[in-house]
């Protein structure tokens, strides 16, 4: 063989090493979400697919696992909190993020980086710590069992995703604009709404949509905070899980995988209309 | 007209001092409402909690005559006669007021067995007459111990070492040293290794699995890097719970991953994969991946293409070529990637707890156990405040090398 054709067939070895080696990671990432969308279909109680699953016969599968969540008051109490609990932290966490992130975005902040570190950390204490002295402060001023505590407590949570997103859509955003704004005419509150939100909105709205699967997902506090009117999705699924997991818990967990898609979907597409495709540079 | 221009100049620049102390002020502001928020439901929490590591007041609290006359001991040879009767009257009040039981549970923190020895004694100390230790040596043989007494007298000091001495298996002797625990009461150093040794395997497992992934998508054209990004981005959006689900359905010994192993090797061959820490590992591994991907796929794009080629072309071979060129470029972003990953495993709770199994627990669950089963909760907090003081200056190195303004989302 000639010397070149020899360094061909090397780099196609190669090429085909590196594919099949992704391929394999992406399959270790995906793998577990793709099956239980399956399996939650399932006729029989079990979880693995049965052999009228593998030959697509129509009587392997069912939907009575969906069933059992449309029948049970449980569940649909648990979806009523979490929503309830989601929408509302998330809403204090973007308000005062977003405040908080505009303040942090200007050259003149004291002792920004300090703060900035204080406004991120609940993003990395670990969370039992966090949970158990929320247990005993809230306990005492009698905001344990109430979903007022549990709210408080993921608004803490979502801060530090509405911060980290805002502060980056910040540093792009252009200051002579208000200073244009205001030589215009504008005072600092009509320059806010007008100029500075719509241009930061999709940067909020994403960081709004994290601090909102971060609640939607969150079940440490919820354990520690919440008493038998708190429970929400998670805490249902939790007690699936350590108990009994029968396959209902599959039919909730897909639609949960569903429903994660949508919000990165709309995460990735506030992305694309944040940033032209010309400077996707990330 | 010098002297006026030097004036207003001073006035100037008055102003100018002035006028930026408003605008700092403000900028302050708004900032204010949410570092007002975090105080109370974050901070003062998590701070009042770590105080329950060294703050002690129970025995003095419900035993105070006691505290006051052991205090006066040095702790050498046997209590004053005095600390004799100061408890009799003590264990009287504290059963009138219902208070022994949480005095006793205290105390059997500090020494197994106390609890039961101060409940029996307390419901007769009211028959008790002068003189008080034969009395109390009529109840039990134990009070004639100097070892029983110097536990209590260094449980009636207002703050104790001994919720973070127990945290690294340490006791108390009588007269106040501290040694090892015996080794078989030795639990939360090993914990503590383990959760080091877990959350080190699981970087590395992130690193090895996630640079190739990263390296492989910065390589792609623009409109295939986006799609593979958004597969990397959708486990990171799934519900925690949901890709525990998922792993515990792949890995029981009747999954679908031991159903493969049992068609190869036969029924004998089925692993014991979740409810371990094989079960950890997998699971932190593949929650904790995406955190390592994103960083180092976005510094991966920084790198200019031209510079592996120029390495080339002066003679290097690809593999010096990425070795001494790209890989000490794009370190920056994996090293940023697997400190996050650190700091986050260090801390890791809901993974192990319903996966770990036995050997799978990390020090959160222990630091859980103790909170809301046990009920020792100064243990709990030193435990805590010892992996706090960890995990902080691991994020203070992080926010110091790398950059709060890096971490980035997706």
């Amino acid at each position: 063989m000639s010397e070149p054709a020899k360094r061909f067939d090397r780099a196609r070895i190669e090429k085909g090493i590196s594919t099949g080696f992704a391929v394999a990671i992406f399959f270790f990432l995906l793998a577990p979400l793709a099956v239980i969308i399956p399996l939650s279909f399932n006729a029989e109680p079990y979880f693995t697919f049965t052999s009228k699953m593998l030959t697509l016969d129509p009587d392997g599968f069912s939907l009575r696992w969906y069933r059992d969540i449309a029948e049970n008051p449980q569940w649909f109490q648990a979806i009523g909190n979490s929503l309830l609990i989601a929408i509302s932290s998330t809403f204090l966490a973007t308000v005062l993020g977003t405040l908080a992130a505009i303040g942090l975005a200007r050259s003149n902040m004291p002792f920004r980086d300090f703060f900035m570190a204080i406004l991120i950390s609940p993003l990395v204490v670990p969370i039992v710590i966090a949970a158990g002295g929320m247990y005993f402060f809230y306990s005492s001023i009698g905001l344990a069992q109430t979903h007022l505590g549990i709210i408080l407590a993921h608004t803490t949570l979502g801060v530090p995703f509405v911060v980290i997103t805002m502060t980056a859509t910040l540093s792009g955003f252009d200051r002579n604009l208000i200073k244009a704004a205001s030589s215009l005419g504008a005072d600092p509150i009509t320059a806010f709404f007008r100029v500075t939100l719509p241009l930061v909105a999709p940067g909020m709205i994403s960081g709004a949509l994290f601090a909102f699967a971060a609640s939607f997902d969150e079940v440490v506090t919820v354990l520690f905070l919440g008493g038998p009117d708190q429970r929400t999705i998670p805490r249902q699924m939790w007690s699936g899980i350590r108990e009994q997991i029968s396959p209902t818990i599959l039919a909730v967990a897909t639609l949960l995988i569903v429903f994660s898609s949508l919000l990165l979907l709309a995460v990735e597409m506030l992305r694309r209309w944040h940033t032209p495709p010309s400077a996707s540079g990330r | 007209m010098g002297t006026a221009v030097a004036v207003d100049g001073f006035q100037l620049a008055e102003q100018f001092k002035r006028s930026g102390k408003r605008a700092r002020r403000g900028t302050f502001l708004l900032v204010l409402p949410l570092l007002a928020f975090l105080t109370v439901s974050f901070i003062l929490p998590i701070a009042s909690m770590l105080n329950r590591s060294v703050e002690d007041g129970t025995v003095s609290q419900i035993l105070p005559r006691t505290a006051a006359a052991l205090r006066a001991w040095n702790g050498k040879g046997r209590p004053p006669f005095s600390a004799y009767s100061a408890l009799a009257d003590d264990l009287v009040q504290a059963q009138l007021q219902d208070s022994i039981g949480k005095v006793a549970t205290r105390m059997n923190f500090e020494r197994a067995g106390m609890r039961s020895l101060l409940i029996k004694t307390a419901r007769v100390a009211q028959t008790f007459e002068p003189p008080y230790a034969q009395a109390f040596n009529a109840v039990d043989l134990q009070w004639s111990d100097p070892e029983v007494w110097g536990t209590l007298r260094h449980a009636s000091a207002l703050h104790t070492a001994g919720y973070y001495a127990a945290a690294v298996d340490e006791t108390r002797k009588a007269d106040g040293t501290w040694i090892e625990k015996p080794e078989d009461e030795q639990v939360y150093i090993m914990l503590f290794q383990r959760t080091l040794w877990i959350a080190t395997v699981v970087t590395l497992l992130c690193f090895l699995l996630g640079y190739p992934l990263a390296y492989y998508i910065a390589h792609q054209s623009e409109r295939t890097r986006n799609l593979l990004l958004i597969l990397v981005l959708l486990p990171f959006w799934t519900s925690l719970l949901v890709r525990t689900t998922s792993w515990i359905v792949l890995l029981q010994t009747n999954g679908l991953v031991n159903d493969g192993i049992a068609l190869i090797g036969g029924e004998g061959a089925r692993l014991e994969l979740i409810h371990n820490m094989t079960g950890t590992l997998i699971a932190m591994t593949h929650v904790l991946l995406p955190f390592m991907i994103l960083p180092t796929y976005s510094v991966m794009l920084s790198v200019p293409p031209q510079l592996t080629r120029a390495a080339v072309s002066l003679g290097a071979t690809p593999w010096t070529a990425f070795w001494r060129v790209y890989f000490p470029m794009t370190l920056p972003g994996a090293a940023a990637g697997g400190l996050l990953v650190f700091i986050l495993a260090l801390g890791y709770y809901i993974t192990p707890a319903l996966v770990g199994g036995r050997t799978g627990q990390m020090i959160s669950n222990m630091i859980e156990f103790h909170m809301k089963t046990s009920l020792n909760w100064g243990l709990a907090a030193a435990l805590g405040g010892i992996l706090l003081g960890g995990v902080v200056v691991l994020y203070i190195a992080y926010a110091r090398l790398i950059g709060l303004n890096r971490l980035r989302l997706g």
